[in-house]
């Protein structure tokens, strides 16, 4: 298989320009670790969990909480609720009114911090 | 009120309901579009369609009607209904979508993957549906017999006709649209007469709203009596009249000391201005003061009867088959969280309504605390407040919107209700199978409707989310967030909550007793069945750790992790 006359060759190197292209994947990837449920995997999806489950009770607990203190107030302390506030009774104003923007608020706060949460994990799978 | 213009304002949110739902049948071929609208509703519309079908006949008219007659307690209905979409948002609204089934009971198939657990969330999921539906049928019935004067059937039918036709020709997709367009539809109806009965109260002279005395006529006023009615008069009053009264026929002027009376079905008896209205006995007699104060309500067990009401509706909500049913609309889990928050804030701006015709109510309705029909006084007040033509059109306005109320609650109520039972009771696949379970899904509740007694509407729904929250809340929270949950400790959870709760609802709607010390206990069972739900469940999965679902670590990857990752475990649908 020799041949006898070869042509003039040479050799070139060739470069990519792309040099902030990401590096190669590893060979395993968090996130095949994660689909093939080995124990890394398994620690990468814990971590995860138990952050968005201590956010979603924590903020259960504080904004429910103390809207839920509210009856035992008025029970315990009943000059509370004979409040006036801008001419209007303070249960009312409270239970009709600020309680709303006060739920919108914490729900606004938690899409962010779940977002935030997940994108957290995201780049963690990814930059393994 | 003139019925004419509210028959037309009915009329027309019926027809206009009808259209939107046919413009949705074009587009609505596959199942897929039947079951969830093929994912495609962006936040804004699916949220709109959320609040539209959330809104029922409980916020509409009942949560004026029980403020107007209990007082700011009763604020706690449209609290918690909000608080329980916060709930829902940070507990399950994100692994919910990602969970990628239709039903609840699709949920406790992908989450367990057991045959016993899915049949126990179907039968509750059903139950639900059903206890939800029910008032919605009898507030239809209100809404027609206070504007038109026709018998309660015949509105609970209307209902029924209209979303059951709407349902089959077009399915979830048609009902997107149906619903977003009742959000504002809703929004428009309660709000705009707010604007003119404040301007009126203003011009009569902003009298006070919780003075020192008991509510009075505020001018002679003809009460006609539908049924026989028992109520406590404060003050010995004049009338006018003809029928029965404590048993004596009556024909001309007497007067009524103070004490316990009856009076027959038929009586009609006018009051002078200024006479102290009587009470119906169901109700506390309150000055206007007393009534404006918070835990006051003559109830025997105050404290526990309001925070069994926080427990049933923070914790409910999230367990409401037709609100579950939305989540799946979503194109993936971040969508859904968006779409809640927008939720969140939708229900606020609407809630904050009804205080305020209950509020007025008690100084120009007050005669309805009378003949105990408490739940009509959103429908009655625009037309006595403003005279002439003004009160009439916005008390069809007010009509209109009540009846949207209804068919849009309905809608979603039978949408879901029917995706159970097609694929989990009759087991008929398609879309056929899901028109005969359409059909199926409201003649129960429409047969009942003729078996209860009457309750408030409010109060019949605050049954149906003490069962969710007993029952469907802890499959859904304690499946999402533990890995240590069996399928043992998921059916004995969901029957030791569930059951209780659904056997105290059933007994307080057909027996309606008032007067034993432990009603209470049975009319607001969330504060003792949630709680056994929920340790029921932990401890029993703690005891039997071998029957924990195989391959649980992989749902729980497919509920919680990002779509954008592109892990194999999440592929689906």
């Amino acid at each position: 298989m020799s041949s006898p006359q070869r042509p003039h060759t040479q050799r070139v190197v060739v470069t990519s320009p792309r040099t902030r292209a990401p590096r190669a994947p590893r060979p395993y990837p968090a996130s095949r670790e994660i689909d093939e449920q080995s124990e890394l995997g398994a620690v990468y999806m814990r971590s995860l969990i138990r952050t968005q489950r201590r956010l979603g009770l924590l903020l259960c607990a504080v904004v429910c909480g103390s809207v839920a203190a509210l009856p035992l107030v008025f029970t315990f302390m009943p000059s509370v609720g004979a409040q006036r506030l801008f001419g209007l009774p303070l249960p009312w104003l409270l239970l009709g009114g600020l309680v709303f923007p006060v739920f919108v608020l914490a729900g606004w706060f938690y899409v962010r911090q779940a977002e935030r949460g997940e994108r957290e994990f995201a780049e963690l799978v990814e930059r393994s | 009120m003139s019925s004419t213009y509210g028959i037309i304002a009915v009329l027309v949110v019926a027809v206009g309901t009808m259209l939107v739902g046919t413009y949705g049948l074009r587009i609505s071929r596959t199942t897929s579009d039947f079951f969830v609208a093929s994912r495609t509703v962006s936040p804004w519309w699916n949220a709109s369609a959320i609040g539209g079908e959330y809104l029922s006949a409980a916020s509409f008219v009942g949560i004026a009607g029980l403020i107007f007659a209990h007082g700011p307690d009763m604020l706690w209905f449209p609290v918690g209904y909000t608080a329980g979409y916060l709930v829902l948002l940070a507990l399950v609204a994100a692994p919910l979508r990602r969970s990628g089934a239709y039903t609840l009971p699709d949920f406790a198939e992908a989450r367990f993957a057991s045959p016993a657990v899915r049949a126990v969330a179907s039968v509750f999921a059903l139950g639900i549906g059903w206890l939800y539906l029910l008032p919605q049928l009898q507030g239809a019935g209100l809404t027609l017999h206070t504007v038109t004067g026709a018998p309660d059937w015949v509105g609970a039918l209307v209902v029924a006709v209209v979303v059951t036709t709407n349902v089959i020709s077009g399915g979830m997709r048609s009902i997107t649209f149906v619903q977003a367009f009742q959000y504002w539809l809703k929004l428009t109806a309660i709000a705009v007469p707010v604007v003119f009965l404040v301007m009126a109260w203003h011009a009569h002279g902003a009298r006070d709203l919780t003075g020192p005395e008991f509510p009075e006529f505020p001018k002679q006023t003809t009460v006609t009596f539908d049924s026989d009615t028992a109520f406590r008069v404060e003050r010995a009053t004049p009338y006018n009249g003809s029928g029965r009264v404590d048993g004596q026929r009556v024909d001309g002027g007497a007067e009524m000391p103070v004490g316990d009376h009856t009076v027959a079905a038929g009586t009609r008896l006018t009051f002078p201005q200024g006479a102290a209205v009587p009470h119906v006995r169901s109700i506390p007699s309150n000055t206007n003061d007393m009534w404006a104060l918070p835990m006051r309500g003559g109830e025997q067990f105050p404290l526990y009867a309001v925070y069994s009401l926080i427990i049933a509706t923070f914790l409910g909500t999230m367990g409401l088959p037709h609100v579950i049913v939305r989540f799946y609309t979503n194109p993936n889990g971040r969508a859904a969280r968006r779409t809640t928050l927008i939720v969140l804030g939708l229900l606020g701006v609407f809630y904050l309504m009804p205080p305020i015709y209950g509020a007025l109510g008690r100084l120009y309705t007050p005669e309805l605390l009378m003949t105990g029909d408490t739940d009509a006084v959103v429908l009655v007040l625009p037309s006595r407040m403003i005279d002439g033509l003004g009160g009439q059109l916005l008390g069809a306005l007010v009509a209109g919107g009540a009846f949207a109320a209804f068919l849009s609650t309905s809608s979603g109520l039978m949408v879901s209700l029917a995706g159970v039972l097609s694929r989990d009771v009759l087991r008929l696949r398609g879309v056929r199978g899901f028109r005969v379970s359409t059909v199926l899904a409201v003649l129960v509740p429409l047969g009942m409707t003729w078996l209860v007694g009457r309750v408030p509407v409010a109060d019949m729904v605050g049954l149906a989310f003490a069962v969710a929250a007993s029952s469907l809340c802890p499959l859904l929270v304690l499946g999402i967030w533990s890995t240590r949950i069996t399928t043992t400790g998921a059916v004995a959870g969901m029957l030791a909550g569930g059951l209780p709760a659904l056997v105290a609802g059933l007994v307080t709607i057909s027996a309606g007793s008032r007067g034993e010390w432990f009603h209470v206990f049975l009319a607001r069972p969330a504060a003792w069945t949630v709680p056994l739900g929920f340790v029921v469940m932990y401890v029993v999965s703690l005891l039997t750790p071998r029957k924990v679902p195989p391959g649980v670590n992989h749902v729980m990857v497919r509920l919680h992790a990002p779509e954008n990752l592109g892990l194999r475990s999440q592929d689906r649908l």
